[in-house]
């Protein structure tokens, strides 16, 4: 049982290796590995300034992280000697019949999303308040349109591959818009819209660019339980049926535990825990970092329930 | 009532070529808020393209007018694109990355070039072109003897304005590329993480624009049968201010405000003086934005581009 929990070193969708970022002085992010398993929903904790989202930004390639390696794997057929090819050849991706590699470190933000597939909501809500609803998931599927439309000359001359691919990209807005329950507001601007259902629809927007990892910035933040829980109740579904795989910061403790396969607490940079959600939860070194003890502390708290060090026993699980 | 018909007529005209203009201005100022102070030698630039593909289809011996104009708008409306390409291409977009007046000043030194290129190449003098479109439609004609007539050249570049300003419309609000670009106006940050190509969406606006101002620079040439180099210029104010006026961003607003500065200028002459048309014009702007900052119809929740 325990085994089978461990998809991330099994199948993992993301690896982030040796991930350090620096500002100035300042280490934002220090030697930092993970795992993100294809088709779990990872989450990655921490308390404030623990650098969740500097990692985000790198894998979203926000920022050029100063050291490290951050390979997104289309498929689970990717093997390490391939990785390591890549690597050394110094492309930024390999698209193949064995499985395509991207190493987003190396690749501009846009190019993350149009070619490897990884989509994300940031922790401030950046819909485009003044198109409608549908507009919004239409334009994040533009991609297509613009390929079948031949760069718009086919869209105005009404092209029939044009207006079958802008029909499927209704349907595919349509059929988000039923699965956020906004199919009645489709035409009103997106600013109309309340908080909780302008956080749903981001997420349905991320998804209409059809990505196989989608990055969530604080979802819950700013909902209420009954919002919170319509989230859930999407996330699982975007797991289940679409097989995204989800990473996701977050604070509101009862979403993480209750929907998370997988958990990483970072903490000043540094990962201190990672492992499922009841064996962090019991994870004295996050109890600590949550609740604020000294080192000494921790020390005292570990011989007492005579565990081993957190860090060692996850860099244990990742091998 | 005939005299102010006739400076209504006369006004309408004038403004539709303002707005033309003015849209390339509203255009760009709405995607990366940047004046770009070229686009008036770009409507320049298209009424001497479409000159010279006049000259040369005469030389050629082509004369049948319909073939002449079609063959005129179009050859004009690509080349003038191009150069609105080229010009974000090399002006604007390496230092897209700069600081909010960087691109101003590049905007402003491309249009010194441009103007002293066409200068040079060109030559200084006025280049005429011998009226190709004659009579009109005589609407009223009193006893008195002022005649209220609409001649063709003025429906055609009415219609024109109409039937530009329609398809230019649909592009934004229907397509994909109107869509995109709506978009990168809003959050050109997130439209590029939603894997829309910004680049390229900022570039088809330059493209729109200049197709846009080389129309206008076409019917310019063809209404008053004059052109220098120096005509992008005056033209590109009164554009950029009709921009302003309509509130910058708002694309009806351009279309509205290149009205509003044509009627202005036309009525101030006809019933004022000829020569303070242009203080009337930039008055009333002044006032308006006393009362409207963000101008007639610029409000942040207008649908821009």
């Amino acid at each position: 049982m325990l085994k089978q929990n461990r998809n991330w070193s099994a199948d993992p969708v993301l690896s982030v290796e040796h991930l350090t970022m620096r500002f100035g002085g300042l280490v934002a992010v220090d030697d930092l590995s993970f795992d993100v398993g294809r088709g779990d929903i990872t989450a990655l904790i921490g308390p404030n300034g623990a650098g969740k989202t500097t990692v985000f930004n790198c894998v979203t390639g926000f920022y050029k992280p100063t050291e490290g390696r951050i390979a997104l794997r289309r498929d689970g057929s990717v093997t390490p000697e391939a990785l390591a090819e890549l690597t050394r050849s110094g492309r930024q991706y390999a698209e193949g019949d064995k499985g395509s590699i991207f190493l987003l470190e190396r690749m501009a933000d846009f190019k993350i999303t149009e070619v490897a597939g990884v989509a994300r909501t940031f922790q401030n809500i950046r819909l485009f308040g003044g198109m409608t609803v549908l507009e919004n998931l239409l334009v994040a599927q533009h991609n297509e349109l613009m390929r079948a439309s031949g760069y718009t000359i086919g869209g105005l001359l009404g092209l029939p591959g044009y207006r079958r691919a802008a029909e499927a990209a209704k349907e595919t807005a349509v059929e988000w818009l039923r699965r956020v329950n906004l199919l009645d507001r489709a035409d009103d601007p997106a600013a109309d819209l309340p908080y909780g259902a302008q956080r749903r629809l981001e997420i349905a927007r991320a998804l209409c660019t059809n990505p196989v990892l989608l990055c969530l910035d604080e979802p819950a933040a700013g909902l209420n339980p009954r919002e919170s829980a319509e989230l859930n109740t999407l996330l699982k579904y975007i797991r289940d049926d679409h097989g995204v795989s989800v990473l996701l910061i977050e604070h509101d403790m009862g979403v993480v535990m209750e929907i998370s396969d997988h958990i990483i607490v970072l903490d000043y940079g540094k990962k201190i825990s990672d492992g499922t959600a009841p064996e962090v939860r019991s994870d004295p070194k996050v109890i600590a970092a949550y609740l604020g003890v000294d080192d000494e502390e921790v020390e005292d708290v570990e011989r007492d329930l005579e565990v081993k060090p957190a860090p060692t026993r996850a860099e244990g699980d990742a091998r | 009532m005939e005299y102010f018909l006739q400076q209504l007529i006369n006004g309408v005209t004038l403004g539709s070529i303002y707005g033309l203009i003015a849209i390339g201005y509203t255009m760009v100022y709405g995607i990366i808020g940047m004046i770009n102070f070229a686009h008036g030698e770009i409507f320049m630039i298209g009424s001497f393209i479409a000159l010279a593909v006049f000259l040369g289809l005469a030389a050629l011996g082509i004369t049948f007018l319909p073939l002449v104009l079609l063959i005129m708008v179009i050859v004009a409306m690509i080349c003038t694109a191009a150069w609105g390409w080229t010009i974000e291409r090399v002006a604007y977009r390496p230092l897209r990355g700069s600081f909010r007046l960087a691109p101003l000043i590049t905007a402003i030194g491309m249009s010194i070039f441009l103007q002293n290129f066409v200068q040079v190449t060109q030559g200084a003098r006025v280049k005429p072109l011998p009226p190709q479109i004659q009579g009109g439609l005589i609407l009223m004609d009193s006893h008195d003897g002022i005649v209220v007539q609409i001649s063709w050249m003025q429906i055609i570049i009415i219609v024109m304005t109409v039937v530009l300003m329609t398809a230019f419309s649909l592009i934004i609000s229907k397509t994909s590329l109107g869509r995109q670009q709506r978009a990168c106006e809003q959050d050109r940050k997130m439209a590029s993480l939603l894997g829309v190509n910004v680049d390229r969406t900022i570039s088809l606006t330059f493209v729109m624009g200049a197709s846009l101002a080389a129309v206008a620079g076409m019917m310019y040439l063809l209404y008053y049968g004059v052109i220098d180099f120096y005509i992008g210029f005056i033209a590109g104010v009164k554009a950029f201010t009709a921009a302003v006026l309509g509130g910058i961003g708002s694309l009806p607003g351009a279309m509205l405000g290149g009205l509003a500065i044509g009627l202005i200028e036309t009525f101030w002459s006809g019933y004022f003086s000829v020569e303070y048309k242009d203080v009337a014009a930039f008055s009333i702007l002044a006032i308006v934005l006393i009362f409207l900052p963000s101008g007639l119809l610029g409000r942040p929740e207008v649908e821009k581009v």
